[in-house]
């Protein structure tokens, strides 16, 4: 099983990400199943947010919250710390939202890309790192999970921003 | 048919669509909301045509549900925790009237300590009034419930209101790929909802009476035989569901490699899947586990538990529930139905997820291990004993 811990502040859009990975990796694939979901509880604004995305080619049965992840995706870059490093799997990576260099972290400036396409979070940009990085979904998956599951008017760039921050990656 | 990824709660949404009720009535309450608010907006954008009436309470929700079906209409509402308490008069009401309403209740911690998390203390505490009861693992089976419930409700046999509960979080918000069946193939399943027990002008009857002492028992009688007769009318609902959708579901239970265990969990709800994951690993260490998952705990399967846990060596409970002073509802429940039965083997009470506390893979593990090994009576996860200090004999 693999699984993505993704850490925001509430209005980031965090478990939206989490949610959408899941769509994307089941997304026309009957052998592929996810999970995913918030960290359970009141939603306050700008509070640090969890939430977690499990995929498997088989059912996913445990539903208790990931202790050790894959991926951990930080979208704010104050809420990381050293101690995260904890939370990985022996080959995990973190993936950081941030203009400055992280150690032992791969970092990236969402928040270019978020500018470029008028997006006020960089939940996609990061959905779009995460997906590059993982290979667990394809673009046309991600693309499909945005178009399903995110409002009319936002898709266009939202699918924007997961395709050039896919493109970021590969450069 | 399509499949979507959604959570528990919006894929119940979708089964109570299908199902086309003529009326809701419910008050919003964590974690059970987001139904409601699915369920509005299919009546706002015209793809669900029911009545939604929005009340000022769980007790006027009940309440406009049992007047509605009392009009002949298909009723829903949905609660959770401190809502269901606060609607308890209705549920009695709904079921001596044989109202065939259906309920979705997120299953969730009661107060005090006040606390909006997942467990069972809420619905359990209301077995004895007179609803079946049912517990979901997964948004699918959540889905498929809403649909099975009015067809298991509706049936002259039965008429009895169905209570479907979907744990607080750890399904109803949490996200997976559900089927959505096409429409023509629900009304296939599920026909518009035709009786007699209801206001007539043409031909008055007497609906939601008082009865004396001469003849009170006598609708208690019928009303424990609807319930009973429920017991064939679930195998039959499913049976004609698989036909239709292609889904087989087990009944009043679920067994799990339970043929040759030597012992034996006996869980409900969504924490299921991870106690068979546990079982799976420990028979790979050579320890023969098998996983009961309680599906309908009224009408309650004594002769299906006692069934299952008859070659056990010993037993376990786990639940997220405490009848204060005694031990786990369910427990209580399952003892009763191995001591009819003539079985005598050790057994264990859990008590775990209370408050929303996470069960992990490795609380199930050791839960094995004092099944094993023997343990108090009653234990609470992570703290030990009840203090009773009571050892099975």
């Amino acid at each position: 099983m693999k699984e993505i811990i993704w850490l925001g502040r509430g209005g980031q859009g965090a478990f939206t990400a989490a949610k959408l990975f899941g769509a994307a990796y089941t997304a026309g694939n009957d052998a592929h199943y996810a999970l995913s979901f918030p960290s359970f509880g009141p939603e306050r604004r700008g509070a640090p947010v969890r939430a977690f995305t499990k995929l498997d080619e088989k059912p996913v049965l445990d539903r208790s919250q990931t202790e050790q992840a894959d991926y951990i995706v930080v979208l704010d870059d104050t809420l990381y710390t050293p101690a995260l490093q904890e939370q990985l799997k022996p080959d995990g990576r973190i993936i950081v939202n941030s203009k400055a260099p992280i150690a032992g972290t791969f970092t990236f400036d969402g928040e270019a890309v978020a500018a470029e396409f008028r997006l006020p979070t960089v939940n996609t940009v990061m959905l779009g790192i995460v997906s590059a990085l993982s290979g667990y979904i394809t673009e046309e998956q991600a693309v499909s999970a945005v178009e399903g599951y995110m409002p009319e008017k936002i898709q266009a760039r939202n699918t924007g921003a997961v395709k050039l921050a896919r493109e970021a990656v590969r450069k | 048919m399509s499949k979507r990824f959604l959570s528990g709660n919006e894929a119940f949404a979708e089964g109570i669509r299908l199902a086309r009720p003529d009326v809701i009535s419910a008050y919003p309450i964590t974690p059970q909301t987001i139904v409601v608010e699915r369920l509005s907006e299919m009546v706002e954008d015209g793809s669900l045509k029911s009545d939604f009436i929005h009340v000022e309470s769980e007790h006027s929700a009940l309440s406009c549900a049992i007047g509605a079906s009392a009009a002949g209409a298909r009723a829903f509402t949905a609660t959770s925790s401190q809502g269901l308490l606060y609607m308890a008069e209705c549920l009695y009401y709904a079921s001596g009237g044989r109202f065939p309403i259906v309920m979705m209740n997120a299953d969730r911690s009661t107060a005090l300590p006040w606390n909006i998390y997942g467990d069972q203390r809420d619905s359990l505490s209301q077995l004895d009034s007179g609803w079946i009861q049912v517990y979901a693992e997964n948004a699918q089976e959540a889905l498929d419930l809403a649909l099975m419930s009015w067809r298991i409700a509706e049936d002259g046999r039965v008429s009895t209101p169905v209570m479907v509960n979907l744990d607080g979080f750890v399904l109803t918000h949490t996200y997976e790929t559900v089927e959505i069946p096409e429409q023509t193939q629900a009304d296939s399943f599920l026909p518009r909802y035709v009786t007699e027990n209801r206001v007539d002008f043409d031909n008055p009857k007497n609906l939601a009476f008082s009865a004396g002492p001469d003849t009170n028992y006598i609708f208690k009688y019928k009303a424990h035989q609807g319930m009973l007769a429920a017991k064939a009318v679930v195998t039959e609902t499913e049976s004609a569901f698989a036909d239709i959708f292609g889904r087989q579901y087990s009944g009043l239970l679920e067994n799990y490699r339970t043929e040759d265990a030597d012992y034996i969990l006996v869980t409900l709800g969504s924490i299921a899947g991870l106690c068979r994951e546990t079982a799976d690993r420990l028979r790979e260490q050579g320890i023969r586990a098998g996983v009961v998952r309680i599906r309908y705990m009224r009408p309650f399967p004594n002769e299906e538990i006692a069934a299952a846990l008859r070659n056990a060596k010993a037993f376990g409970v786990l639940e997220k529930d405490i009848s204060f002073g005694n031990e786990g509802t369910v427990f209580t429940n399952v003892n009763s139905a191995l001591q009819k039965a003539g079985v005598r083997i050790p057994g264990y009470d859990f008590i775990g997820g209370l408050g929303g506390r996470n069960i992990s893979a490795g609380d199930i593990e050791q839960i094995y291990t004092d099944i094993q090994n023997g343990t108090q009576s009653v234990n609470f996860i992570g703290i030990g004993g009840d203090g009773n200090g009571k050892q099975h004999s």
